[in-house]
């Protein structure tokens, strides 16, 4: 199969799905002739036009709660959102308005949007541009939260953003942009809520999101090394969630760790460990495990930056811990 | 009054629906204030030729976005009593399906986008819906309607901008009724409202938001020119609002005095003034206004008396709508 970069796999899901649905539309800084500072979007404009491939003034708030009134009256539009940190700038627009109209009008208004923006630190980015914010949206019901974790991912569920019918949150990880992966030619969709196993172990598991995902998987690759063999599972979708999958593996596993870049207090992590605390307690041999971004902004300097986020050692290190019995220390 | 036009089914129309919302609230205020409402609502009486006569003049297809205030843009969009005040008691059959209540309320079905708590929340909404117009290639209009307390938000100088530089076609209608809740605008406003529009090229108008007549010819206009794509568009009407911030607003003193409240109901009242002129031209007869006036209030009892017997959503209906299919 042919190999395409994570940027790359997103420019072709929006054009496809622009030549199919002519209400598709692309709203952003600097979306159109610059393709955004990633490149991400390099091409589109020659192809579809600057009246749906639209650059905006540096407004956040204003554009997306254009994208908002525009997906409420038939169209669907795509935001981009430049970094993940900007969120804190557009949470009326998003938590007070998309999120909400379905439900405040008793289903009679839906909001058909999809805001793509991004996650991830160690890019020497410091603490504004650097964040991982999916927990914030992650908590607000009406919105759908989608994390892909490889080109493949961020193709499948791109196509299934832009058809939901609800506003989706797409955070794409900045340092996986040139990664590749293989992804078909032929179209396809990736569904929401369909967790992917993508490594099965019998010992432990590692549930990961997005940028962890790699993460967990090297670890596991340490991990083999010792006869330890961890199963890893990626979500891909953290709203709507498969529990099924992960409980399923945890009840055959009985030990996990959940790992996400966001902020380990209050975050990602907490919430799923904690549906497995409830729902398969009985299962657990060991504690369940968060490891999340330390719960400081985030650090310019590389010495102090690459301290902050879980690698795969460390998480190597817990499953290790885990696995033999000893007790984990209290967050 | 502004100069009389000839159609006089629309004059009728239009005192009718001036009527119905000053009707409505009343009777909200009654269910408010004998404890049958839930929660609080925010009163639209005196402000009613400002709703009427800017949805005069659009139709079905054109779009509007409304504010916390919004009953009396929901009834001018075209919305019915029953439904109207099944919403605001929470009951199943409302607009909303009880979900929304008073700040939320609108009849979809009428291009009524809905009612939005968060002051300036909705500039967003209705330049997106104007947005989508203009990429589709479909002729309506949009018209955000705010209050002079949601000029202090930065979200409407950004989209103003936006539909400004994209040609769009979007009303931004400024109900000025003198008060950002309990603090007077002068307090709130530097310079002039209008001038802030005009800064980004938009042409603005002020005009008196209880002449309803004034009010339609001037919106009929901007709507046929944002429809060409002249937009986008900025109206200032200079209005009033009888009650409080909210209904439990009672004691105002302190914020504005009773003879100024006296001063716009005696003499600047839109129902009374519009009463005047459709007698004095020969379009309707006292009487003919007392029995329109009438079945309205028969109407609005009706539908008060019906709502209150009306059942409330089942339990299950609490995690509906969190998501469309």
């Amino acid at each position: 199969m042919r190999e395409i970069t994570l940027s790359q796999a997103v420019n072709e899901a929006l054009a496809e799905e622009m030549r199919r649905d002519p209400t598709v539309f692309i709203l952003g800084e600097d979306v159109a002739e610059a393709g955004t500072p990633f490149k991400v979007l390099s091409g589109l404009v020659e192809e579809f036009g600057t009246s749906r491939v639209i650059d905006t003034p540096i407004s956040e708030p204003g554009f997306v709660g254009m994208a908002v009134g525009a997906a409420m009256t038939g169209a669907r539009p795509v935001v981009d959102l430049m970094f993940g940190d900007f969120i804190y700038l557009v949470m009326d627009q998003l938590c007070n308005q998309a999120a909400k109209q379905h439900y405040m009008s008793g289903g009679k208004l839906t909001v058909p949007m999809v805001l793509r923006t991004n996650l991830g630190a160690t890019r020497r980015s410091a603490a504004q541009h650097s964040q991982s914010l999916q927990a914030l949206v992650a908590h607000i019901p009406g919105l759908k939260v989608a994390l892909p974790s490889s080109a493949y991912e961020a193709k499948g569920l791109m196509k299934t953003a832009i058809r939901d019918n609800n506003p989706v949150v797409i955070f794409e990880d900045k340092l996986m942009y040139q990664d590749k992966a293989p992804v078909p030619e032929e179209e396809y969709l990736i569904p929401f809520g369909v967790a992917n196993v993508k490594r099965e172990g019998r010992d432990i598991t590692l549930i990961a999101t997005s940028s962890m995902v790699q993460v967990a998987e090297k670890a596991a690759a340490l991990l083999a090394q010792e006869g330890i063999e961890a199963e890893v599972i990626d979500p891909r979708t953290i709203v709507p969630l498969d529990e099924k999958t992960l409980l399923d593996s945890v009840k055959k596993t009985s030990r996990a760790i959940v790992i996400d870049e966001g902020h380990q207090s209050y975050g990602v992590t907490a919430e799923i460990a904690s549906r497995l605390n409830e729902k398969a307690f009985y299962h657990l041999d060991a504690p369940v495990v968060r490891m999340g971004a330390m719960d400081v902004p985030v650090p310019f300097s590389p010495a102090l930056e690459d301290l902050t986020v879980p690698t795969p050692e460390a998480v190597a290190a817990k499953a290790r811990s885990l696995c033999a019995g000893e007790m984990t220390d209290a967050a | 009054m502004a100069k009389p036009k000839t159609n006089t089914e629309d004059y009728l129309r239009m005192y009718a629906q001036m009527v119905r919302i000053r009707t409505f609230e009343d009777n909200a205020n009654q269910l408010y204030l004998s404890a049958k409402m839930p929660g609080l609502t925010h009163m639209y009486s005196g402000e009613e030729a400002v709703a009427v006569g800017i949805c005069e003049a659009l139709t079905d297809s054109d779009r509007i976005t409304s504010t916390h205030r919004g009953h009396g843009h929901c009834v001018a969009k075209g919305a019915e009593f029953k439904a109207m005040f099944c919403e605001l008691l929470g009951k199943a059959e409302g607009y909303c399906r009880g979900k929304g209540g008073s700040m939320h309320i609108a009849d979809q079905s009428h291009g009524n986008l809905g009612a939005n708590a968060i002051v300036g929340g909705s500039m967003g909404i209705a330049t997106g819906s104007a947005l989508r117009a203009k990429l589709l290639g479909q002729d309506d209009v949009t018209v955000c309607f705010f209050g002079d307390g949601a000029t202090a938000q930065g979200l409407m100088y950004e989209v103003m901008n936006m539909a400004a530089l994209w040609k769009l076609p979007v009303i931004y209608a400024c109900e000025n009724n003198g008060y950002s809740e309990y603090t007077k605008t002068e307090e709130i406003a530097a310079g002039s409202i209008i001038a802030r529009a005009e800064a980004f090229g938009i042409e603005a108008h002020q005009v008196d938001g209880q002449d309803v007549l004034a009010v339609n010819e001037l919106t009929q206009k901007l709507v046929a020119r944002a429809r060409k794509g002249e937009g986008p568009f900025f109206m200032e009407l200079m209005t009033y609002r009888y009650h409080g911030h909210h209904v439990g607003d009672i004691n105002r003193e302190y914020y504005r005095s009773k003879s100024e409240e006296k001063d716009w109901k005696d003499n600047r009242d839109p129902i009374i003034r519009f009463r005047a002129f459709l007698v004095e031209q020969g379009i309707a007869t006292e009487a003919e206004i007392e029995a329109m006036n009438a079945e309205i209030e028969k109407d609005a009892a009706e539908a008060v008396a019906y709502a209150e017997k009306a059942p409330y959503p089942p339990a299950h209906e609490v995690d509906m709508h969190v998501y469309a299919e």
